[in-house]
């Protein structure tokens, strides 16, 4: 799950992490007081929305006036920014944070993953910020240094120094970076952390590093020890099918081809998607119904799948392991029963009584192709599709 | 021979009176496997699918001597009954439950290899030595025995390679499903070395998929270490870049963990790839019988 750069700069701040001063709005008419209550001159003025490139598509601005804030606020509040990073729809602007203005001598960039490889938590900084770090570690690779922290953080410091000398920071800024890598570790351990970015961590006029930006990713799966960040969850930032799918415990994805899957697992679906694709077919998603194919998922996922206009056939491909073929192919004819599917169904079922599933299906008093090799099945469907 | 199960395996059910732990036992014991017991915290001293129940794994070590674990317990509870496994004298522990917490696993996977525990897992379908035990929720009817090593990040995926080596008349020595989580208990390379040692296994098949690299670092192992042919297949070759593929492993991020880049690279280290998912069967009867 990812969060916004204010929730972000929130628990930096809950760490004591140098964050600017700021306050998120979520209506123009706050922006006024906001800016009064962050005090000065000059401030930052950055749309909130889960994507990188927000610069470059004008999503950040410096503004001088309060009233710019107002402005900028009625020109985002409600819209959509699109970045590189986006898809073509971009992303709704929910909130904006206003902050005040850093002076920047030097932009730097760090990092924190899990890393598989030598499976434990890699910090990762460069001398180099605010840009593409991918660009970095193809170009000049030599700017980049990873740093893995052992399980009992004995050697967080010296590797903290290690980073620092790489990020060429002076005694001062080093003193101020060990114990930033040492809350930034805290916070990652302690809030189930996925990834953590600071691009750009910069160092000030003054001297001093501070995180100009923040981005989170927590792990997914240990949201249910972490209540607070549940919270923040911000569901307008993803595809509204794929938000829903989640609430059914489906995992859906959506593509661009025409011919919509349903698949048993995240492997075989993938699977699925490629064998189309090898038939000269599209995929119009991605999507796992799970290890129990029951009818109620298949209804739910029949639903989904049709929401999609471009869906010309749906190919459903299950592995039948523990459930018998049988019940599912009675789900799966309930299922198109109940929602109406008025476009062309090839089903491949495999496994346990798959040849009485394949009988039930083509008994079924509605139109389905009922295919048990997959090969055939996929041809079947991209051929529907054209 | 085969690997990690065979007909001596005596297995421990953690999570055993739960609605998936029951489904799955008994499954298993209609295949065969012996299951001596199972843990249930606070129903210890019942009888579950006639088999008996314990508190703790210690107890049940005492009393009927598993050689293997396999848990169903739900996710939150997973660092702990692997744990618990793990320090009770374990050695074999298959962990079938998915959306165990990564930072969990971190944790589990230093303490498991200080142990000298072998992990399969999380997330995965276990293990299964067709014809003699199956640990694992996968359908035993596909299974036969015979020469083909598998090992897969996925469970579907897997079944679909067994159907076909079964098809061709080829079978199995044994299926190893390590999970599709960032940090698996074992990884294709643990499970490469017993294959390769395995005298039943004449030739090996790996499932791989998008994200992370453990099929390139497979593909280096292969070249310098398994003598054996090796026949892949990758999944998620039309997966767009970013985005999550239900499996937590299965994400490409910044052009890392493509299936293209797999593809070259276990080509470049001589195994046989299958281009497509429904080749994977006659890309071994090619490899074995050329």
């Amino acid at each position: 799950m990812n969060l916004h750069e204010y929730q972000g700069k929130l628990l930096f701040a809950q760490y004591n992490l140098p964050v600017s001063k700021g306050e998120v709005i979520f209506s123009a008419n706050d922006a006024i007081e906001a800016c009064n209550k962050i005090g000065g001159s000059k401030w930052v003025v950055k749309a909130q929305v889960h994507a990188g490139g927000r610069g470059k598509a004008g999503g950040v601005e410096l503004i001088e006036s309060p009233d710019q804030a107002v402005e900028f606020s009625k020109k985002w509040l409600g819209k959509r920014l699109i970045t590189y990073q986006t898809d073509k729809e971009g992303q709704l602007v929910n909130s904006i944070l206003i902050e005040e203005c850093t002076e920047i001598a030097k932009e730097l960039y760090l990092s924190a993953v899990i890393d598989r490889d030598s499976q434990q938590i890699v910090f990762i900084g460069s001398s180099e910020g605010g840009v593409n770090i991918e660009d970095v570690a193809k170009n000049s690779p030599e700017k980049i240094i990873y740093k893995g922290i052992d399980s009992n953080n004995s050697n967080i410091e010296d590797n903290a120094i290690s980073i620092a000398k790489v990020l060429k920071l002076n005694d001062g800024q080093t003193k101020q970076f060990i114990p930033m890598i040492q809350n930034l570790f805290q916070l990652f351990i302690e809030k189930d952390l996925s990834l953590l970015e600071i691009n750009p961590l910069v160092i000030t006029e003054q001297g001093n590093l501070h995180c100009l930006d923040a981005k989170i990713n927590i792990d997914a799966n240990a949201l249910y020890r972490q209540p607070d960040i549940r919270e923040m969850h911000d569901e307008t930032q993803e595809d509204p099918q794929e938000v829903e799918a989640a609430k059914s415990d489906l995992s859906y994805v959506s593509l661009d081809g025409n011919i919509g899957c349903m698949v048993n697992g995240a492997g075989l679906a993938m699977g699925t998607m490629d064998t189309i694709k090898f038939f000269g077919g599209n995929p119009a998603n991605f999507l796992d119904v799970g290890g129990t194919a029951t009818q109620e998922r298949v209804t739910k996922a029949f639903k989904i799948i049709l929401k999609d206009p471009e869906v010309k056939v749906v190919l459903v491909n299950i592995f039948g392991g523990i459930v018998r073929c049988d019940l599912i192919a009675e789900g799966v004819v309930a299922a198109i029963k109940e929602v109406n599917v008025d476009i062309p169904v090839v089903v491949r079922l495999e496994g346990n009584n798959a040849v009485l599933g394949a009988k039930i299906l083509s008994d079924a008093d509605i139109e389905i192709q009922s295919i048990n090799n997959l090969t055939d099945a996929a041809k079947k469907a991209v051929e529907l599709a054209e | 021979m085969s690997i990690l199960v065979n007909k001596d395996t005596r297995l421990l059910v953690q999570g055993f009176t739960g609605s998936q732990g029951t489904l799955h036992s008994e499954q298993a014991i209609e295949y065969g496997t012996n299951i001596v017991g199972g843990v249930t915290p606070g129903k210890g001293g019942q009888k579950h699918l006639n088999k008996p129940v314990f508190n703790t794994v210690e107890e049940a070590m005492k009393e009927v001597k598993p050689n293997a674990s396999i848990i169903f317990v739900p996710a939150k509870f997973c660092k702990d009954s692997i744990l618990e496994a793990a320090e009770s004298g374990i050695k074999l522990i298959i962990c079938i439950t998915e959306g165990v917490p990564t930072l969990d696993m971190l944790e589990v996977k230093k303490r498991v290899d200080n142990l000298g525990v072998r992990l399969i897992g999380p997330n995965c379908p276990g293990v299964i030595t067709p014809g003699e035990t199956k640990l694992g929720i996968m359908p035993g009817s596909i299974h036969k025995p015979g020469s083909i090593g598998i090992i897969s990040r996925s469970g579907t995926l897997t079944y679909e390679a067994v159907k076909q080596t079964t098809d061709l008349g080829f079978g199995q020595s044994s299926c190893v499903g390590i999970g599709g989580d960032p940090i698996p208990g074992s990884s294709f390379i643990d499970i490469l070395k017993l294959f390769e040692n395995d005298v039943q296994t004449k030739a090996i098949v790996m499932v791989g998929e998008i994200g992370g690299n453990a099929e390139e670092a497979a593909a280096e192992y292969i070249l310098n270490n398994v003598s054996k042919p090796v026949i892949s297949y990758i999944a998620g070759q039309t997966a767009p870049a970013g985005k999550r593929m239900g499996h937590a492993g299965a994400i490409i991020a910044g052009g890392k963990g493509t299936a293209e880049d797999k593809i070259k690279k276990l080509k470049e280290c001589g195994v046989h790839v299958a281009d497509n998912l429904v080749s994977i069967g006659a890309k071994v009867d090619e490899v074995l019988n050329s």
